[in-house]
């Protein structure tokens, strides 16, 4: 089985780990975020409608819309 | 005396950095101007240490150097410019130890421009429940700068500050390394040659963001560009890359530096408070449900609450006005100081527990960090009409007052969401409207009718007003979202703060500062134009203003002395000048169905609308206390026969069609003042004055021709 998702894909509850970013200008952006490869994260909430979404990385949380979540690459971990 | 020496507070959002900032300074603050940026400078003085002054310069919060908005381009063109007024001689950066690793981040990109910096470790606490643990000698030193650890939100900590600021002051020393990633050296040099010697790291941040950069003129660019492109240099993949290498590093001081305990354990993460309150608040139900319930307890207190202190300043205004007629002789003086002046000053005044009461409640929101999670749940909706998550606090403060909601919009970063929200705010029905609304609609439609023997139709018909305001707002920002093309990539990747409790000094501090803005900055033009309303109203060309009193007596010798004063100041009002423009401008007006006197109420409402009620009650020759009698002033509404038809002239189609234009005109002096206050150009306030004023005649024109 194919585990390499993109973050838009999980569902809540679920865990994955960074792998990488499609999009240069928003990878930045993620990155000082503290969204890092290798770094776990796990989808929180989702705003009526499925969009915007929340995720929890190393102990915050962060909001992002569903098309900038389509741009992080994950590994979807086993809980 | 020297100077006070600058020191800039720059760090991440919710690291504690506004609360450090009240802690040092107290009450010592001033807001001002950045020059030529849409956001207020925020600067206090600290004693450091006895008869040793600094200045604080409070930065907006940012994640990085490299900004991603207007409003945080601020910064770099602080910190990247030594010439700039607010260019500082030390900075401290504010940290969250819970979340140390990106805050390092920061931090090592300040450093490395050459700054002399200190940091301040906040929310220690807070990382300690979570089990981590800080060496925070250890990271002083290999971090090579001087390190707080502080408590903000308590001002415990701040004499080690006091230390750390006092020493790196002395030394200036600023622990810059070498550039994060090399670059060619022959690039660099020739930065250097062209723009002056500086830190590699800021003379790379000035090629990477000169076209953020206001100390560069448009041919530097150009220059800027020629270099770019001949090292082939890619800013963002440097950027990127840079990002990375910093983190590389700085893992491994965290790792040195940083004992966690949760490791050691393997205790599962524990369920705070936070969690359990965003699974109500973002709950796909529960999250709108109780929005919808704090929206209406806002209102209440708004609408009710503001009611007493607005009375009281009401009263108080009039009574003084009242004395000074006693006292002052009669004289023009006295009526400009009177009714022109001191009716100005009210009418400022009169807005602020509104005012007040809402930031009151925005501040809470904000501070609790509530706020966000409204912005989640709303930008869905809001992203299809050009808006964003972030317009809704606005859109909701623009049902009291559009003023401050006009002022809230600053926590919206992208520029274009921000202009849009702060061009369609104005068409949300403020409190102003309400008497309006009040007034015209109880005399067009009838007061015992219901809807299925349900609803009440006047009630029905106030609810509609707003209802039609609101969505006017969110069509016209659908209309510039396909207008306005500005290249600003508009990001919702935004942090949700833990939640907190509210600090009542820091909100009451940020009210002062809202209505001390609302007051001098939006008073200045509201008191101007009362005194030049006062003057038209009150002169006419030539004499014909001193003989209306004998005409008027000639005419009506059976009159009351009260039934006559009123007939002489309505006479009055029609041979002033203001008088004259009502005729003037009545061919205008007549397709939507207004006459002469309206005319007058329409061209006074348009510094403030509120006044609408008062020019109508004069016109109609009520004077006096105006809102005792608000029947009086309909019933003489009322009883007005249009002398074309011989029938009422307010019948259904003309009080639609006002109720109409005063729902989407611009009738409001002090919103357009907040608007070029806050857009820093008289292009923004023009453009909302031209298009709202087009749209309420044309929406008025059409509704009284298909209803007369």
């Amino acid at each position: 089985m194919n585990t390499r998702k993109t973050l838009a894909e999980l569902k809540i509850g679920e865990r994955a780990e960074i792998i990488g970013f499609t999009d240069a200008l928003l990878s930045l952006k993620l990155l000082e975020m503290g969204c890092l490869p290798g770094s776990e994260i796990e989808m929180t909430h989702l705003a009526p409608f499925g969009d915007p979404l929340a995720i929890k990385v190393s102990g915050y949380t962060l909001t992002m819309r569903k098309d900038e979540a389509a741009t992080i690459q994950i590994n979807l971990l086993n809980n | 005396m020297s100077q006070r020496p600058k020191i800039a507070l720059i760090g991440n959002p919710n690291a504690g950095k506004s609360s450090l900032f009240n802690s040092l300074t107290g009450l010592r603050q001033k807001t001002g101007n950045f020059p030529g940026v849409t956001m207020d400078k925020l600067s206090g003085i600290w004693e450091i240490e006895p008869g040793q002054e600094v200045e604080i310069l409070d930065l907006p919060g940012i994640y990085s150097i490299y900004p991603k908005s207007l409003d945080e381009e601020l910064v770099i063109n602080i910190l990247g410019n030594p010439a700039n007024e607010d260019y500082p001689d030390m900075a401290i950066v504010v940290a969250d130890a819970s979340n140390l690793k990106r805050n390092l981040l920061l931090f090592s990109q300040v450093r490395d421009l050459g700054i002399p910096t200190v940091l301040a470790l906040n929310m220690i606490d807070v990382a300690e429940t979570e089990g981590y643990v800080i060496n925070s000698i250890k990271l002083a030193r290999e971090l090579n700068v001087e390190v707080a650890e502080i408590n903000a939100k308590k001002g415990i900590g701040i004499n080690g500050l006091r230390l750390a600021v006092g020493k790196t002051l002395a030394n200036r020393y600023a622990s810059n390394d070498a550039l994060p990633l090399p670059v060619d050296e022959q690039m660099l040099a020739g930065i250097q040659l062209k723009f002056g010697e500086a830190d590699p790291y800021r003379s790379l941040l000035w090629l990477m963001e000169h076209d953020r950069l206001k100390m560069f003129s448009p041919e530097q660019r150009k220059a800027f560009d020629v270099i770019q492109h001949e090292f082939q240099f890619k800013s963002e993949e440097y950027k990127t890359s840079e990002t990375v290498k910093r983190y590389e590093a700085l893992s491994e001081v965290v790792e040195r530096c940083v004992i966690n305990l949760n490791r050691q354990w393997d205790a599962p993460p524990v369920k705070t408070w936070t969690d359990r309150l965003d699974s109500v608040f973002l709950h796909s139900v529960g999250g709108y449900l109780f929005f919808f319930l704090l929206l209406f307890v806002m209102f209440q207190a708004v609408f009710t609450w503001a009611a007493y202190p607005m009375d009281a300043i009401d009263a108080g205004v009039a009574y003084l006005n009242d004395w000074l007629k006693t006292v002052l002789p009669a004289s023009a003086l006295t009526g400009l100081l009177t009714d022109g002046l001191v009716a100005g000053i009210g009418g400022v005044l009169i807005f602020i527990p509104q005012i007040a009461f809402l930031f009151f409640f925005i501040a809470m929101l904000e501070e609790t960090g509530y706020m966000s999670r409204v912005m989640f749940i709303m930008d869905k909706l809001m992203r299809r009409f050009g808006l964003n998550g972030k317009s809704v606090v606005p859109l909701i403060s623009g049902v009291a007052c559009a003023v401050p909601a006009i002022m809230s919009t600053r926590s919206i970063g992208s520029w274009k969401d921000r202009l849009i929200t702060i061009m369609v705010t104005p068409l949300m029905s403020c409190s102003a409207r309400l008497p309006i609304y009040t007034v015209l609609i109880s005399l067009v439609v009838p007061e015992k009718s219901t809807l299925f023997g349900l609803f009440n139709l006047q009630g029905l018909a106030l609810f509609g007003m707003y209802l039609l305001g609101f969505v006017m707002a969110i069509v016209s920002a659908w209309v510039m979202k396909q207008i306005l093309q500005v290249k600003e990539r508009s990001y919702f990747i935004m942090e949700l703060p833990t939640y907190k409790a509210p600090r009542f000094k820091h909100m009451a501090i940020s009210i002062l500062n809202s209505v001390k803005a609302f007051v001098f900055e939006a008073g200045k033009i509201i008191v101007a134009i009362s005194i030049v309303l006062w003057v038209l109203a009150s002169y006419g060309p030539g004499d014909s203003m001193s003989q209306v009193d004998a005409q008027v007596r000639q005419a009506n010798p059976t009159l009351s002395s009260a039934e006559l004063s009123n007939r002489i100041a309505s006479e009055k009002l029609e041979n002033s000048y203001a008088g004259h423009f009502g005729h003037f401008i009545e061919p205008v007006i007549k397709p939507l169905g207004y006459d002469w006197k309206i005319g007058i109420a329409l061209i006074t409402s348009f510094a403030a609308r509120e006044v609408f009620v008062g020019t109508m009650s004069t016109i109609y020759s009520l004077g006096g206390e105006v809102d005792d009698e608000n029947a009086t002033i309909k019933n003489r509404m009322r009883a007005e026969i249009n002398p074309e038809t011989g029938k009422p002239l307010y019948d259904a189609a003309l009080g639609f069609s006002l109720l109409i234009f005063y729902a989407f005109a611009m009738q409001c002096m002090s919103t357009l003042a907040t608007t070029y206050r806050e857009t820093k150009s008289w292009k923004y306030p023009a453009i909302q004055f031209f298009y709202m004023t087009a749209l309420a005649y044309l929406t008025a024109f059409i509704t009284y021709q298909m209803l007369a």
